[in-house]
């Protein structure tokens, strides 16, 4: 085999991705916050529910925040029934989306290992397995052997502090690429009717008799039938602007790639535990992620003993990555509740929706709330997959307390 | 990493003290007459301000005593350090 140029496979881009139209002076949708969320929103409904007259608001140029930051990790091992739903649709639409977006998204299905390292990670691992199956979605309980058998890099030595001792294996998950995944949505959008307009911060939202119409933006005001909050990290800040607040603290969240190495690392890990999660990407970085800051910021910076903390977990769990130059780091600004599920819905304000902390996770689930927050948008009342997630779950207590599933420490 | 003024021991490293969120965030003075709203507001919500927030750190590393500053969210600068007894500082 010939050896070929890291990324030689990536597909060339069309000359036509999107127009760069000026904003009209109203819409019927306008859906505050062009990343993947707010796109993929903007597609669905434009596609399933025939709303076209859409304008997707961004303050800086679409994709460019977390969108741009994220490890693009695909997978729907969640817990909870309510969770499972939501993340399992969304796979689901992964497997068809580069079809259904004619456009390449690199969608690869190379599988997820969340390793065990305590009898008591054990015990959970199994529980999630068992309850993942119960729900229809593909997972099994691995031993060392097995770990050292799907990704052979990994240490499995006993010697080492936190041992590992098994693993979760969800053999559909895998990554996708995540600009791709956003050009697809812009140009799908675009394609269909939708006004992606960049550079267009929104600065207040209008309201009269408790429903809105209006939003205020850096390139003047909006009309507004309804107004999707897309904002991830700002949805605090945005919700403010509307007059309520939502139960979300946002925090930096930071990831990393090494220089481009030859392929070495053939699916996902992640560890709870020691915290650290690698894949490789398709050019051949080492895309590796941890836990949040602790401190609430939006600064899109952390602290750099969080990266020390995270790549010595990284050495422990891969002693090949030793001599791995590190290229860049970066933090995105993640929205997290208190329960580490999302909240999608309704508001106190007719026709305003939200759809936000999702936290460390909400890549994977592009494409599944994108298709119920439409339809929640679309109808007025929230699509079944996302009813679990409403705003008043924190006054009635029905919480989805995904923490143990989330992967990550919130 | 940055260095933190603990009121006691003078500039530490970051690594030496741990977040406690949301300074002033007092204890309900009736709790029997709160209303669910009223509870989910107390337990769940907290200010997120995009600029400065008053919060709480202890300095785990060194005297162990528990302190409140007003941090910039957007740049990480610390504008005031203060005592748990002292007010909050109007910031100009």
């Amino acid at each position: 085999m010939n050896p070929t140029a890291p990324g030689a496979d990536l597909p060339e881009h069309p000359d036509f991705l999107w127009d760069n139209p000026e904003p009209k002076r109203s819409y019927d949708v306008v859906v505050v916050g062009g990343g993947g969320h707010g796109l993929a929103t903007a597609y669905y409904l434009a596609k399933v529910h025939g709303i076209t007259n859409v304008a997707v608001l961004e303050k800086g140029w679409l994709a460019g925040g977390n969108m741009a930051r994220n490890t693009t990790i695909i997978r729907s091992n969640y817990l909870w029934d309510e969770s499972s739903g939501i993340y399992e649709h969304s796979l689901k639409l992964w497997e068809g989306l580069e079809e259904d977006l004619g456009y390449p998204i690199l969608f690869s299905q190379r599988g997820v290992l969340n390793l065990a390292h305590s009898l008591q990670d054990v015990r959970d691992s199994v529980r999630r397995v068992e309850a993942n199956k119960l729900n229809g979605i593909d997972a099994e309980w691995v031993d060392a052997a097995g770990v050292r058998e799907i990704c052979p890099i990994v240490n499995t030595l006993p010697d080492v502090r936190y041992p590992v001792l098994g693993a979760t294996y969800q053999p559909r998950a895998g990554i996708a690429k995540h600009d791709y995944v956003a050009w697809g949505f812009a140009r799908a959008a675009a394609a269909l009717g939708v006004d992606l307009i960049q550079d267009c911060e929104v600065t207040g939202i209008e309201s009269t008799a408790g429903r809105v119409t209006a939003v205020n933006t850096t390139r003047g005001r909006i009309g507004a039938g309804k107004v999707a909050l897309c904002a991830a990290g700002h949805s605090s800040v945005v919700a403010k602007m509307a007059g309520f607040d939502l139960p979300l603290v946002s925090h930096p969240l930071q990831a990393l790639v090494s220089e481009l190495l030859e392929p070495v690392h053939p699916t996902v890990v992640m560890s709870n535990a020691v915290h650290v999660y690698v894949s490789q990407a398709h050019k051949g970085e080492l895309v590796m992620g941890a836990g949040i800051d602790s401190y609430a910021g939006y600064g899109q910076r952390g602290a750099f003993h969080i990266i020390e903390d995270q790549m010595a977990a990284a050495l422990e769990l891969f002693p090949v990555f030793a001599r791995a130059h590190l290229l860049r780091t970066w933090a995105g600004i993640v929205d997290v509740t208190p329960d580490a599920s999302p909240i999608v819905g309704l508001t106190p304000v007719e026709n305003l929706y939200v759809n936000c902390g999702w936290g460390t996770g909400g890549f994977k689930a592009t494409p599944g709330v994108g298709d119920c927050f439409a339809h929640t948008v679309a109808k007025g009342k929230p699509h079944p997959y996302a009813e679990p997630f409403t705003l008043d779950r924190f006054t009635t207590g029905a919480l989805v307390d995904e923490h143990g599933a989330a992967a990550v420490a919130h | 990493m940055q260095l933190i003024p603990c009121p006691w021991c003078g500039p530490r490293e970051e690594t030496e003290f741990h977040y406690g969120g949301q300074a002033h965030v007092a204890y309900p003075q009736d709790p029997a007459a709160l209303s669910d709203e009223d509870w989910a507001k107390f337990v769940f919500f907290r200010a997120n301000p995009s600029g400065p927030l008053p919060e709480r750190w202890t300095h785990s590393a060194g005297c162990r005593r528990w302190f409140n500053a007003v941090r910039d969210t957007r740049t990480h600068d610390l504008l005031a350090v203060y005592r748990l007894d002292e007010p909050r500082p109007v910031i100009p």
